[in-house]
């Protein structure tokens, strides 16, 4: 019925993505856009010049960090042990040639994180099938002393799916079977490799969706979302993963299989462990299989795009649209002008929908209900009262679909717009809402105006801050006034310094500055006993230097 | 001088569309519907032409259930000063009807020029802007990618994407225009005019008061989706890839 030309020459034309969450980018999770590796690498000279990136060719003993973040040295823990002819052997037994992968096309991508920012070296990759099969991986690589990493998608950003060195990659892409949905409790139990893609549109056609939504969609795995918590675009609305995830089954470092896979929603027998297992990157035990509540899919999806005067009018906002719009709320957002001039300067689809006048701050609601024309209505009620308060000095409410992806196309199209800008250095803080905003302005006063842009942007609805500094090229003097003061402010706010991306090998060391020395000891010990010999996930989420 | 526009509801162009399990046409039950883009840039090139001082008003009309009220006010709270809603069921609007009504609203309101979009996105006919110049003996500029118009001799130049190039037109007013995708870029409403627009009238008229019977000359038989496209295969050799095109494709 409708005329396919049609549909292309609307897009061609207006440049709206027809399909919002295909570009839903790397606004929610990952906040850059991939980069070719010679440019990548051009702009970070700084590590190239370090004699340590020599490993990139060989295992070298030491794993030298810096890209735009403060430099952080690892060595290569000498008690695991290398791979050799008998391993490899013994892998093809019990799971077969083809799941033993040595091919060094494929390690290559499997060893380099998507913004080809973390490189590892490893010689070995295995593609259990199922949960037996990684179960006996893990027994004989922790009997062995061969460290292992598991990866789902690779999609991570804090380079916490790559291995560092020579680790054993496990990966979990052949485990992607759905076993059972309960079309009465919305209860989805499937196995940790299926891509979340697939479980959105599996769930489509039963008419129910996943409470978790991110740019990494197409390729990122479920149980690698399990494992690091992701965050995305709905947690205002269906709250996080610890919430959603009622169930799952890991393997520990020494095979056993733990079985959590309950589906009910309310089970107060002893200790929840489950919650171990969400948000730690891996590093206590591989998920094989998650049981998780998903939301029915609600038809009705409206879009207002604001102007705010200043920070205090967003945050009276929020206040305001958690009582006025409440069930209906799905999103948030805020960016400060700064972000509005890259995007409007750096992407040419993108147009100002308030082209009137300049203003401090927009911010991007969004509601999802199950009528139409009442949400609009309870919508534009809302909205009016608002501007007539003057919470909102100007806005502008999506009338169709692509109006609605253009205003989210500028709320997504700001890591791609910094992208483009040049360097840029990066943080993704969970910070008090009052006080978020506080520290872009000092970061601002800090740095000067003339040397580098400090844009804000974020789940303001999550308390979520996007703090990107973006300058003509990376700088050392830049980075030194950056960190650690970014981690001491938030410190100091008791804000997190990780507030969805995960510690990964990148902040690992960083721990300390959201949590106090006796809770990273207690997870430390933790880490011990589940995992004695240190195999899952090294040199990441605890400082090395704790578990030796 | 006064400028009407013809809107028309339809299936949001986003929607996946879906066919009615017994094919009498396509679902819209519970799916998202908004104004058909091509009415929507001919709205917004109609408040340009008020905005520069050619037009005094702008007067939106639509035709169909009483959902349409929602779309009017869409393009009251785009800037149209007010609206004709023109009650008939779904069913019933095909483009003669449609044209038969709009050469009927014309001739109640007796505008300068009459905009719509050069198609609908749901039945693609292309035929409702050509139908109500015929009807009215007016000029028509169909796909036009360029409106200017000259106040003093009441003319209208247009570009029309045509094939191969733009075809310049100059038509006396009033004239029929239809809008293609190139002539503008739509504007946004902004609260300022939601807020506005909840006080502009839309005015509710019958097809009877308006004398036109609404008969449909055309039946629609069947609505099918188009076939799926099956997956491909993988050759392990040119012959046998010059051994199918010959024997199942039938191309060789």
């Amino acid at each position: 019925m409708f005329s396919a030309s049609y549909r292309r020459k609307l897009i061609l034309n207006l440049t709206i993505l027809n399909n919002r969450s295909s570009s839903l980018s790397q606004g929610f999770t990952h906040h850059s856009a991939p980069v070719p590796v010679n440019q990548f690498l051009a702009s970070f000279t700084r590590g190239l010049q370090n004699p340590s990136l020599i490993h990139l060719r060989n295992i070298s003993e030491i794993q030298h960090r810096n890209y735009g973040s403060e430099a952080s040295i690892v060595q290569r823990n000498p008690k695991f042990s290398t791979i050799n002819n008998d391993d490899i052997t013994y892998f093809e037994k019990i799971l077969g040639a083809k799941k033993v992968i040595q091919d060094n096309e494929e390690l290559e991508t499997a060893n380099t994180d998507w913004m080809n920012k973390y490189k590892g070296s490893s010689k070995l990759m295995l593609q259990p099938d199922n949960t037996e099969e990684l179960s006996q991986i893990l027994k004989y690589c922790n009997s062995r002393c061969l460290a292992v990493v598991p990866q789902g998608g690779n999609t991570g950003l804090v380079g916490g799916s790559v291995p560092v060195f020579d680790e054993v990659i496990v990966n979990t892409r052949r485990m992607n079977k759905i076993i059972s949905f309960d079309e009465v409790s919305g209860v989805l139990v499937c196995e940790a490799g299926c891509i979340l893609e697939n479980l959105i549109s599996f769930l489509d056609q039963k008419g129910f969706i996943m409470p978790l939504d991110l740019g990494a969609k197409g390729s990122c795995q479920i149980g690698g979302n399990v494992s690091t918590n992701a965050g995305g675009l709905r947690l205002v609305r269906y709250g996080s993963l610890h919430g959603t995830v009622l169930g799952l089954e890991a393997v520990l470092a020494n095979g056993d299989v733990i079985d959590m896979l309950g589906t009910l929603r309310k089970d107060n027998t002893g200790y929840d462990l489950k919650h171990l297992f969400i948000g730690s990157e891996g590093s206590l035990g591989i998920i094989t299989k998650v049981s998780i509540l998903t939301p029915p899919k609600l038809s009705a999806v409206n879009i207002a795009f604001l102007a705010c005067e200043d920070y205090a009018s967003c945050q009276k906002l929020l206040f305001q649209a958690k009582r006025r719009l409440g069930e209906i709320l799905s999103a948030f957002e805020f960016l400060d002008a700064q972000a509005m001039n890259l995007v409007l300067h750096h992407l040419d689809s993108v147009r100002n929908p308030l082209p009137s006048s300049i203003y401090s701050f927009y911010v991007l609601i969004e509601t999802t209900g199950s009528n139409e024309s009442s949400d609009k209505e309870k919508l534009e009620a809302f909205l009016l009262h608002a501007m007539e308060t003057g919470l909102v000095s100007d806005g502008a409410i999506a009338q169709d679909s692509s109006q609605a992806s253009s205003f989210w196309h500028i709320r997504e199209g700001i890591p791609e717009a910094l992208q483009k800008a040049g360097a840029v250095y990066k943080y993704d803080l969970s910070i008090p809402v009052e006080k978020m905003y506080d520290l872009v302005e000092d970061m601002r006063l800090r740095l000067g105006d003339d040397r580098a842009n400090v844009v804000g942007y974020g789940h303001l609805g999550d308390g979520n801050l996007h703090l990107n500094v973006s300058a003509p090229k990376y700088d050392d003097d830049i980075l030194a006034k950056i960190e650690p003061f970014v981690y001491e402010w938030t410190s100091r706010h008791r804000g997190s310094i990780s507030a969805e991306h995960g510690l990964g090998l990148m902040k690992a060391e960083k721990i300390y500055y959201s949590k106090s020395s006796e809770t990273v000891q207690l997870m430390a010990s933790i880490k011990r006993l589940l995992d004695p010999n240190g195999v899952l996930n090294p040199y990441k989420v605890i400082p090395p230097s704790l578990l030796s | 001088m006064k400028i009407m526009v013809a809107i028309k509801r339809v299936v949001d162009y986003a929607v996946k569309i879906r066919i009615k399990s017994d094919k009498s046409g396509v679902e819209t039950k519970n799916v998202k519907m908004s104004m058909n883009p091509f009415c929507e840039i001919a709205l917004e090139e109609a408040l340009r032409i008020k905005e520069s001082g050619f037009a005094s008003e702008v007067v939106a009309v639509s035709m169909g259930p009483t959902q349409c009220v929602d779309t009017l006010r869409t393009s009251l709270a785009m800037g149209a000063d007010r609206a004709i809603h023109v009650d008939a069921p779904s069913g019933s609007v095909l483009p003669l009807s449609v044209a038969k009504i709009l050469k009927a609203l014309v001739e109640v309101e007796k505008p300068g020029l009459l905009f719509l979009g050069k198609q609908a996105i749901d039945d693609d006919c292309n035929q409702t802007g050509q139908m109500v110049a015929g009807l009215l003996n007016w000029p028509q500029g169909t796909f036009a990618s360029k409106v200017v118009l000259d106040k003093e001799k009441k003319v209208a130049t247009v570009d029309r994407e045509v094939d191969g190039g733009l075809e310049t037109l100059c038509l006396d007013l009033p004239a029929v225009l239809t809008a293609d995708l190139r002539l503008n870029q739509p504007r946004y409403a902004t609260l300022p005019n939601i807020m506005k627009a909840k006080s502009k009238p839309i005015k509710k008229m019958t097809p009877e008061e308006l004398k036109v019977e609404m008969r449909s000359d055309i039946e629609v038989i069947q609505v099918t989706e188009p076939p799926k496209r099956e997956a491909g295969v993988i050759v392990s050799s040119v012959d046998e890839l010059v051994d199918k095109l010959k024997n199942e494709a039938r191309v060789i």
